[in-house]
């Protein structure tokens, strides 16, 4: 920031004001840490696995689309049943989406991951398109846009006139599961077990294709919960530019937390407050918000290379010794 | 229907074939050398930007490439400095130099040129006809009346693959990616040729972003790069790590584009049609794994004190 001529303490001061400066900003903080949380759970989980899916953006898309089908065209139940199938749709389109090509490819081709999931990010989004743009699922006018959900599918709010809505809960039941099928179920074991070494896994007797295909399934049906709370408890409807690239955010939010659940929580939070914050200080400092990325990227690039700063350390003490 | 596989349609095959043949060809010198480059998106979209940003401040497209290339080239540097020297994952740095250029580049254009965009006078890298070979019919517009970057990809394939099968340097590169260990004691610089890998990838994705910017435009978007690093990676694999296999895989993915941008007038959705490229190298990457073998060591840290 100093490079590009901003004075940083103000624009600091107003990044953290603006993420929780007021009640009203804290909500909206925790309303954008929502669908990070539920990402980069999803992204830990195959993570853990030794898979990379860094297509969480695609099944989020993938879960947006299905949930806010459920939530317009049925009609007649009760609030709490449609909200569950709404919610279970998203679940199943977004492990559709990340298992059905990218896991079984991976499983029994050896297709990498990374590309495939990268690749169906793209389909999906063509794929909105097509739905919204005078396809299918276009409301009636002019505007790419989805009919609203019906009042029975809204997740409740829990600050009023905030974004923040009961998938908070959603989420923070979500880092349970992650936490409980990770450390605590058999099927959780042998994830770890492929993502630790996946010939010794073969070795001993489990699957490694089954478990592939379910990991990634996994992962993507965590993403495409995800992006149903996005549509049940926040926007209730589908448009254009809808996720705001929380898919992507997940990678380095679960990178971050070094792919432990309830880490995930916390590395969520941080990054809903520099989003939430970014736009205030663009509003008040002056200071782009895309810095925010730049911010994000420097970030990756030490986790990855982390003995980069062992080195600097290093150096820094032996220049000390030096002058010394 | 008539012109579906028409000229035009070829024209196309070439122009969208391009970027990703330029890039695809960086990426074959630095997995032969044993490093994953999933980078390259990101070095496409800063050679993109900088090439305009050159191209504009200096009122001449050639000055605008070589900005584009040197940038692209100098974060190449930065990605092999964290991944030869300091044993990064691979994939996980190649994501951080992803999300860096995505943010710097968005960040400059809105801090230099506003929310306006590129300026609508920056110079333009230009279509160059051949004299006698353009008028050949069919050929002649499809080969010989094209952007400079075009031959500049002709050129660079034949010259790739001699390099890589024919010279001594070229041996070294394919001994470091297949058995490091070995190379050392043979007495090659491991770390030196995997650092000339990257930058020779570094110097053909900012070929191909500068393609993109000024090459066949001349303006730069937010992500235009728009997953094409990740198609070059695809079309490498699938062309089985050589120069010419990923030229021709870079092609097959152009050709797709082509169709898809042909069969907009046609009726058929235009967002269906553009899935096309991406489900091409789904497609591609699925039939042709287990056919082709990567590079031994290709993504592996090198780390002089293990032996295998």
């Amino acid at each position: 920031m100093v490079l590009s001529g901003y004075s940083p303490l103000p624009a600091y001061a107003a990044l953290f004001v603006g993420a929780f400066g007021t009640p009203f900003n804290i909500a909206t903080t925790l309303a954008h840490s929502v669908p990070l949380m539920l990402t980069g759970l999803g992204v830990a989980i195959a993570f853990r696995s030794g898979l990379f899916n860094i297509g969480a953006e695609g099944q989020f898309w993938a879960g947006s689309i299905a949930t806010t089908w459920v939530g317009y065209a049925v009609g007649g139940l009760p609030p709490v049943l449609h909200v569950t199938l709404a919610l279970l749709a998203g679940a199943a389109a977004g492990a559709v989406w990340a298992a059905l090509i990218p896991g079984l490819l991976k499983a029994y081709t050896g297709a990498h991951e990374v590309i495939t999931t990268m690749m169906m990010t793209y389909v999906a989004i063509q794929l909105s398109h097509f739905l919204l743009e005078g396809g299918p699922m276009q409301a009636p006018g002019y505007t790419p846009v989805s009919p609203d959900i019906r009042p029975s599918a809204f997740l409740p709010l829990l600050v009023p006139r905030t974004q923040l809505s009961a998938g908070l809960f959603i989420a923070l039941g979500a880092a349970v599961i992650a936490w409980l099928i990770l450390e605590r179920t058999t099927l959780g074991y042998r994830m770890r077990a492929v993502g630790f070494n996946a010939r010794a896994a073969a070795y001993a007797g489990i699957d490694v294709a089954a478990t592939t295909v379910l990991a990634l399934g996994l992962s993507g049906a965590f993403a495409g919960v995800a992006g149903a709370v996005e549509v049940l408890g926040v926007n209730h409807r589908l448009y254009d530019s809808f996720t705001a690239g929380y898919g992507f955010t997940a990678i380095v939010v679960a990178l971050l937390a070094k792919n432990d659940p309830w880490a995930t929580l916390g590395a969520a939070l941080l990054f809903g407050a520099l989003s939430t914050g970014a736009s205030y200080m663009q509003l008040s400092a002056g200071v782009p918000s895309q810095l925010v990325d730049v911010v994000q990227g420097i970030i990756i690039f030490f986790i990855a290379a982390d003995a980069i700063i062992a080195w600097l350390l290093r150096r820094s003490r032996n220049r000390k010794e030096v002058a010394a | 229907m008539g012109d579906f596989l028409g000229v035009q349609t070829w024209v196309g095959t070439i122009s969208w074939g391009a970027p990703i043949a330029l890039a695809a060809l960086g990426g074959t010198f630095s997995e032969r050398t044993g490093v994953v480059n999933i980078a390259m998106e990101g070095l496409m979209l800063i050679s993109a930007f900088f090439s305009v940003l050159g191209a504009w401040a200096l009122h001449n497209a050639w000055l605008g490439l070589g900005v584009g290339v040197v940038s692209a080239m100098l974060f190449a540097l930065l990605f092999a400095w964290g991944a030869i020297r300091f044993k990064a994952d691979q994939i996980i740095l190649g994501m951080a130099i992803n999300t860096l250029a995505m943010g710097l580049t968005g960040y400059l254009l809105n801090t230099i040129f506003g929310y306006g965009g590129t300026p609508v006078n920056t110079p333009q890298l230009p279509t160059v006809s051949i004299p006698l070979l353009a008028s050949i019919p069919w050929l002649g517009p499809v080969l010989f009346r094209q952007n400079v970057l075009i031959y500049a990809l002709f050129i660079l394939l034949v010259l790739s693959h001699f390099l890589l099968f024919h010279t001594r340097l070229g041996l070294r590169m394919r001994a470091v990616g297949e058995h490091p260990q070995a190379a050392d004691a043979a007495g090659i610089n491991v770390y030196r040729i995997r650092y000339l890998g990257v930058l020779l990838s570094g110097f053909f994705s900012g070929l191909a972003g500068a393609y993109l910017s000024i090459g066949a435009l001349n303006s730069f978007n937010v992500n235009m790069s728009n997953g094409r690093g990740y198609i070059a990676l695809a079309a490498m694999i699938f062309g089985g790590w050589t120069p010419l296999g990923a030229f021709g895989a870079s092609m097959l993915f152009g050709f797709a584009s082509s169709i898809a941008f042909n069969l907009q007038g046609l009726g058929i959705p235009k967002d269906l049609v553009l899935m096309l490229p991406y489900v091409a190298t789904i497609v591609a990457l699925a039939g042709v794994v287990g056919r082709t073998t990567a590079p031994a060591a290709d993504g592996v840290p090198y780390d002089p004190s293990e032996s295998s």
